[in-house]
């Protein structure tokens, strides 16, 4: 009788225990992080790149740190800001999230900037890249680039290389009027001359007339930013025109030869000249085993979007490490700042001032390597960061 | 000089490439009188299905655009027999919540398929590049376009203007009653003109994939061009969406040469202007239906 009882009370505490738990103790341990990317729609790519590399790092480093489990939701925005808004705002209210992170556009990170004010989450992001994005929120950090920091450093480069005369052809967004501004400042001030200026619309069927105006003003080289994805409509019709054979070099930043899209560029894109941050091609053991893995892992190139992505899950788990698994936004915007660690692209580190990113900018040709065209760095620019905010 | 000329046949090959895209949607929309909203899907299956063919089954080229014809109106008279007669008699309204509904399906269809980013289709190395005729560069993709669209456009008027098959839907068009009182198998002549100008999308699907690009949003980014076409040349005739396919290729490649600033605006503006000089179109019969 008595033993009965006692067993009762025991079989009555265990299940109050386990009813708690799920609430109680897991709430405790879990972080979680929602990913909000452009899994459709114009920038697919680059959410399917970030996508597979955060799948690849935890897959790496485990799905726990400090003591706690770390849960990836992943939302997809379509390469839309006003879906990003909603996904934040529902991951931030309904899914209780710790952090956000992803962001395919400069307008969607710009649209969750106020969302993570508020709510005091720390925005993670790992794509897009105009230079204000940072400084609308404090807490906002940033693992892509800014493109002020390779659009500066080409012009630079063309500066010095004999490059006199260019045309520049441009997306009409916010990224490329950046790049366009901090080339035709850097550029024209080492004394180069822009003999053309075209800026073509984002959602653009045909570059043939654009590049013929190219053509016609016959620079000695043209300075191209288009949208990672366009790169490799615009490389083949730059070749159907004539463009290379009429001596025209394409310089710019490296979205326009993403490893992503290069290898099916074709021949013309050879010698294109570029400023980037990262490169499949990147002469480092730590790049080459990513290189593989994510190879082996999706059967495809890691571009620099997946690169974003992969750094952007290690300042996280860096960051839980430093605070002991406190997951609070202050004291992980806190931990993150200065992190610096050895990323596949090369070292980098986080600004604790600008809380964006600092890192190695290379010079980059295209050339074959074993059958197959690359990017293979022959410059580099060490621990570049963001002009966008140096200058002030 | 030169750039005036490469221009000008930059924009005929634009223009030729937008009427095969849009003579299929001329054809539902003047003379069936259904507004198909779904007609880029067509379009984009051909382009998809040349895609496939050629880059990974090794077709060649010129053997993937015939076949992408095929697919398109095999899809076409599918969808005429299953879905689309039974909206012949709707009013405007249903027809148009009806296509856009298939058009977003297939938007949705094709990228859990086919994946969303930008599809290339191998070319043949005899169509890279250009020609260099007196000074005129003169790109080879963009003249075999020329070539094929022109042969395409004179054997449809052909079709239309001397065959038996023509004047039976012509005849069909202008007063369904009485043709087929006359004995004229009104159905069949619509499915099989549906399907014709299905195929008619396909094709220029896939020869656009060079040009315009082909990706899932294909159908939703190019219906604008397609409604241009028609609005702008009439409805009731071949040669009205035929010129104003060329008026706006021209326009809109030598608006985005010229002023480059106001680019994107001008085929808008053609567009707008024309309709308010000749609002049915620069080719309309004036309100008779």
């Amino acid at each position: 009788m008595f033993v009965r009882v006692q067993r009762l009370l025991v079989a009555g505490t265990l299940a109050a225990a386990s009813a708690l738990a799920p609430g109680g103790v897991l709430a405790q341990e879990a972080v979680k992080i929602g990913l909000i990317l452009p899994m459709t729609g114009g920038q697919a790519s680059t959410g399917k790149q970030i996508d597979n590399a955060v799948k690849l790092y935890m897959q790496q480093h485990g799905d726990s740190v400090a003591g706690k489990k770390i849960e990836v939701i992943l939302k997809d925005d379509a390469t839309l800001p006003d879906n990003t808004k909603r996904l934040a705002q529902e991951l931030i209210v309904n899914d209780k999230v710790n952090i956000i992170a992803g962001f395919g556009i400069t307008p969607s990170a710009l649209a969750a900037a106020p969302l993570a004010t508020q709510a005091k989450v720390p925005e993670v992001v790992m794509a897009a890249g105009t230079s204000i994005i940072t400084e609308r929120s404090p807490y906002i950090v940033r693992t892509s680039f800014t493109l002020g920091q390779s659009c500066t450093i080409i012009a630079d480069w063309a500066v010095k290389n004999g490059i006199k005369k260019v045309a520049t052809l441009t997306s009409d967004y916010a990224p490329g009027n950046d790049a366009l501004n901090f080339f035709k400042e850097h550029f024209v001030a080492g004394g180069g001359q822009i003999v053309e200026e075209v800026k073509v619309p984002l959602q653009n069927p045909d570059f043939a007339p654009f590049l013929q105006r190219m053509k016609d003003a016959k620079p000695d080289a043209m300075f191209v930013f288009v949208p990672a994805g366009q790169g490799g409509s615009f490389m083949k019709q730059y070749a159907e025109r004539g463009l290379d054979k009429a001596g025209i070099k394409v310089i710019g930043p490296g979205d326009v030869t993403d490893d992503d899209l290069l290898k099916d560029m074709g021949d013309p894109v050879i010698g294109t000249v570029t400023a980037h941050l990262y490169s499949a091609a990147h002469p480092s053991a730590k790049n080459k085993e990513f290189v593989a893995a994510y190879k082996k892992a999706f059967n495809q190139r890691p571009g620099f979007m997946a690169a974003g992505g992969y750094d952007g899950m290690n300042l996280i788990y860096e960051a839980l490490k430093k605070t002991g698994g406190k997951a609070d936004g202050d004291s992980l915007i806190a931990a993150m700042k200065g992190t610096a660690w050895e990323s596949p692209r090369g070292p980098i580190s986080i600004d604790p001032e600008t809380r964006d990113i600092v890192q190695n900018i290379y010079i980059r040709k295209v050339e074959k390597v074993d059958g197959e065209l690359y990017n293979v760095e022959f410059e580099t620019f060490n621990a570049v960061k963001d002009p966008g905010k140096t200058k002030k | 000089m030169t750039s005036i000329l490469t221009n000008l046949f930059d924009g005929v090959a634009y223009g030729m490439l937008l009427f095969v895209l849009a003579c299929g949607l001329a054809v539902t929309l003047g003379l069936m009188n259904f507004v198909n909203l779904a007609h880029g899907a067509f379009a984009m299956a051909g382009g998809y299905v040349c895609a496939v063919l050629v880059n990974q089954r090794g077709w060649p080229f010129f053997a993937g655009l015939p076949l992408a014809f095929v697919a398109s109106a095999a899809i076409g008279a599918a969808l005429e027999r299953i879905l689309y007669r039974h909206l012949y008699a709707r009013s405007h309204l249903d027809q148009v919540l009806f296509s856009i509904g298939l058009a977003f399906m297939s938007v949705a269809a094709v990228d859990y398929f086919m994946g969303s980013s930008r599809v290339f289709i191998n070319l043949p190395p005899a169509l890279e590049g250009q020609l260099d005729v007196f000074g005129v560069g003169v790109g080879r993709y963009r003249l075999m376009i020329i070539v094929i669209c022109g042969v395409l456009t004179a054997l449809l008027q052909l079709i239309l203007a001397r065959t038996r098959f023509g004047s039976r839907l012509r005849a069909a068009v202008d007063d369904p009653r009485a043709a087929s009182g006359l004995g004229i198998n009104v159905p069949q002549v619509f499915a099989f003109t549906f399907a014709f100008g299905c195929g008619l999308a396909g094709l220029g699907g896939a020869l656009s994939a060079e040009i315009l690009g082909l990706d899932p949003y294909f159908p939703l980014k190019f219906m604008i061009y397609f409604l241009i076409v028609v609005t702008v040349g009439g409805s009731s005739s071949i040669t009205g969406p035929f010129l104003a396919s060329l008026l706006l290729g021209i326009g809109d490649v030598a608006g985005k040469y010229y002023v480059p600033k106001m680019g994107p605006f001008v085929i808008y503006t053609i567009m707008i202007v024309i309709l308010i000089w000749r609002p049915n179109g620069l080719f309309g019969r004036t309100a008779a239906r």
